[in-house]
């Protein structure tokens, strides 16, 4: 198989064949340097782990009083009560979930469309133009997409999406009871235009690095260019393209200012996306700050933990995922 | 001989230079609460340009975070708008002053589209309102209180700040006071557990939610509010009158709660819901923390007489950056209070003529 690897091959970093021993002692002098360059970067490469490490470790030590005291319940119960000193963070687990799985329903689709398109269909002289506007948005500090959700896109969807979504679907649960602007659907959908750049850079790449004798081989068989593109293009890409979606989920995860500015900030678990919700990062930004008590703080530490501890578990998922799925073989899985 | 001579010399020396030092240059560290972060900077350019000996950091960084490194002793002094609880306080070996330095309001506004006159609001309703009792504006107890108003049909929309502040301490210091069922459902604290609505982060996020959903009601603070040209509600007080909120009204709060306190008073009283027939009922102090005890002389008698400044010249800014002055009769009693402020045994401040330099 020829794949055009996405990045080239290191060289292997050590020759200790026999036959080069005598010219390695002929070196001597710049081993001895070559030795502490080697030093330096090993701590260096070492020293990201071991902070991860450290994160992990003070997130758990400051989150232990609440941890005893509340135990695993603090996983399921929903009541967030600073002045009886209660916490339990299922509402804000429930909507950091619910706001990124929202996103990714809106986002996957439009992503992979701009990406398919640019790879596939986009005329030569548009490619550059629009793959440079689309990835301008991941520029956009998060704070200006605040602004403008609060004063853009929540009146737009007061007054033209959420009417007719609640005439037709109505009577879903998903759409159940009234609309106030910010609420779950509102976080969603800015998370959404957040995310939409990364998935989509990355997805292009991926379906650049796909050979064109794959295209070719199809559009032999007689494939029109959708079948090509959804017969032979996107399996063999779709490591990546998990992978791209993966990195998007990710980013949505722990995004804080936006979604806080959009998603009401209320604790509340439901179905309906017009409701109000509440994320993890959204809480831990907002209430930070005013913890005066040390159970408050404890608590807050231990939402953070949970949000560490979800996020390298989405990663992790994504990693399995993409070893079954490839094995290896289709392009981009290196990359990941 | 000589050496000796040359060594005790020498040792003079580094004092004297030491000393030259530290009365050219006292830095003085705070932080603390956000809400008067404005004229306590504007406090302390004004004073570090009169008095270049001293230089003064706030870095507001909210009442949780002032009290705590306050605590941890990782500043001079600290700014709160909730007193700092019994346990806290025994926490630290009780060293630590309250003292007032403005008073700040909160006040209910709302989007009503067609509603021309402030609305009026009497306690109960506003509990009930946030306590999802009341859900609609043409509620007959909204009505009553609010003849030749026009009332619409709408739902009523909560927004409550998502942020812990002293502003929801406050507002739920109040409602604690004046709503049982509020006391006992929700208390009073810088976040709590909202029963119905939305939260918006800042006095700008609960502004900008209100002003984009019709029919929603908020609290903000009262300089904010004014600043901004907002819909602010009327209010009743405990003496049956409806007061317009204004800093004026907010002052007088402050003097009508001064019998309730006595000159002995701590400072850490709740003034929501005071006496006093033009008292604003929904006001508050917001606090300095100093120690009662500094181990740097030099430090904390630079330290009292900037407070002092600002209790006395410095109040006079207080109205033009939206925050309400301390009723001048209160001025004694904190001056007998930062007097018991010492350094190593010694007091640290004789009063405001003895500053004079």
């Amino acid at each position: 198989m020829t794949t055009l690897p996405l990045e080239p091959v290191p060289p292997p970093l050590e020759q200790t064949t026999p036959s080069a021993e005598p010219r390695w002692r002929a070196l001597r002098s710049v081993d001895r340097s070559d030795r502490i360059y080697r030093r330096i970067l090993t701590t260096l490469a070492l020293a990201l782990p071991a902070l991860i490490l450290v994160i992990l470790g003070v997130l758990f030590v400051s989150a232990l009083p609440a941890v005893t005291r509340f135990g695993p319940s603090f996983l399921w119960t929903s009541t967030w009560d600073p002045v009886a000193e209660v916490y339990g963070a299922a509402p804000m687990i429930f909507g950091t979930l619910a706001s990124s799985f929202l996103a990714l329903l809106i986002a996957v689709p439009l992503a992979l469309g701009v990406a398919i398109f640019l790879t596939e269909f986009s005329p030569r002289w548009l490619r550059q133009p629009v793959a440079f506007l689309v990835e301008l948005l991941a520029a956009i500090p998060s704070v200006v997409y605040g602004l403008w959700g609060v004063f853009v896109l929540i009146p737009f969807l007061r007054s033209y999406v959420v009417p007719p979504l609640k005439a037709v679907l109505g009577w879903t649960p998903f759409f159940d009871g009234a609309f106030y602007g910010n609420s779950l659907l509102a976080g969603g959908i800015i998370l959404a235009i957040m995310i939409v750049p990364y998935i989509a850079a990355v997805s292009r790449e991926v379906l650049l690095a796909v050979p064109t004798s794959q295209r070719e081989a199809a559009l032999a068989m007689g494939a029109t260019r959708w079948e090509a593109v959804r017969s032979a293009v996107l399996p063999y890409g779709r490591a990546g393209l998990i992978g791209a979606i993966i990195l998007g989920l990710g980013r949505a995860l722990g995004e804080t200012m936006a979604v806080t500015m959009l998603i009401g900030n209320r604790h509340d678990i439901g179905l309906s996306v017009l409701q109000p919700a509440y994320t993890m990062a959204a809480a831990i930004a907002n209430e930070f700050s005013e913890a005066t008590t040390n159970m408050y703080l404890s608590a807050l530490f231990e939402v953070g933990l949970i949000l560490f501890v979800l996020t390298v578990v989405v990663n992790a998922i994504a990693r399995i995922l993409i070893w079954r799925v490839a094995r290896g073989a289709a392009v981009g899985s290196k990359a990941l | 001989m000589h050496r000796r001579t040359l060594a005790t010399l020498g040792i003079v020396g580094t004092l004297v230079s030491a000393a030259t030092l530290l009365t050219a240059q006292v830095r003085l560290n705070g932080a603390g609460a956000t809400f008067p972060n404005i004229i306590y900077q504007t406090w302390i350019l004004t004073y570090n340009q009169k008095f270049d000996n001293v230089e003064i950091n706030y870095q507001s960084i909210g009442s949780g975070g002032g009290i705590r490194q306050f605590s941890d002793k990782t500043v001079d002094f600290g700014g709160t708008d909730a007193p700092m609880g019994d346990s806290a306080i025994a926490a630290i070996g009780a060293n630590v002053l309250h003292i007032p330095t403005v008073l700040g309001a909160v006040v209910p506004t709302y989007n009503l589209a067609g509603v021309t006159q402030p609305i009026r609001f009497t306690p109960d309703v506003l509990a009930d309102i946030f306590l999802g009792k009341i859900t609609n504006w043409n509620d007959a107890r909204i009505a009553s209180n609010n003849p030749g108003l026009d009332l619409p049909r709408q739902d009523i929309i909560v927004v409550h700040r998502s942020d812990g502040s002293g502003t929801s301490y406050v507002w739920t210091d109040y409602l604690s006071k004046v709503s049982p069922e509020w006391l006992q459902k929700v208390g009073r604290g810088t976040s709590v557990n909202w029963p119905v609505g939305l939260g918006g982060r800042g006095n700008e996020g609960v502004t900008a939610t209100v002003r984009q959903t019709p029919g929603a009601i908020g609290y903000v603070e009262l300089g904010y509010a004014i600043i901004n040209k907002m819909a602010v509600g009327v209010v009743r007080n405990k003496s049956g009158n409806w007061i317009t909120p204004s800093l004026e009204s907010v002052t007088t709060a402050a003097q009508g709660a001064m019998d309730d306190m006595g000159p002995n008073t701590d400072f850490r009283v709740s003034i929501t819901d005071a006496p006093g027939a033009q008292a604003y009922p929904i006001a508050s102090f917001t606090w300095l923390l100093l120690r009662k005890d500094y181990p740097d002389a030099a430090k904390s008698r630079e330290l009292v007489k900037f407070v002092w400044w600002s209790l006395t010249d410095g109040q006079a800014k207080a109205p033009s950056l939206g925050y309400a002055p301390l009723p001048k009769e209160m001025l004694s009693w904190v001056e007998a209070r930062l007097k018991t402020i010492t350094s190593g045994g010694r007091p640290a401040w004789r009063g405001p003529t003895a500053t004079r330099s």
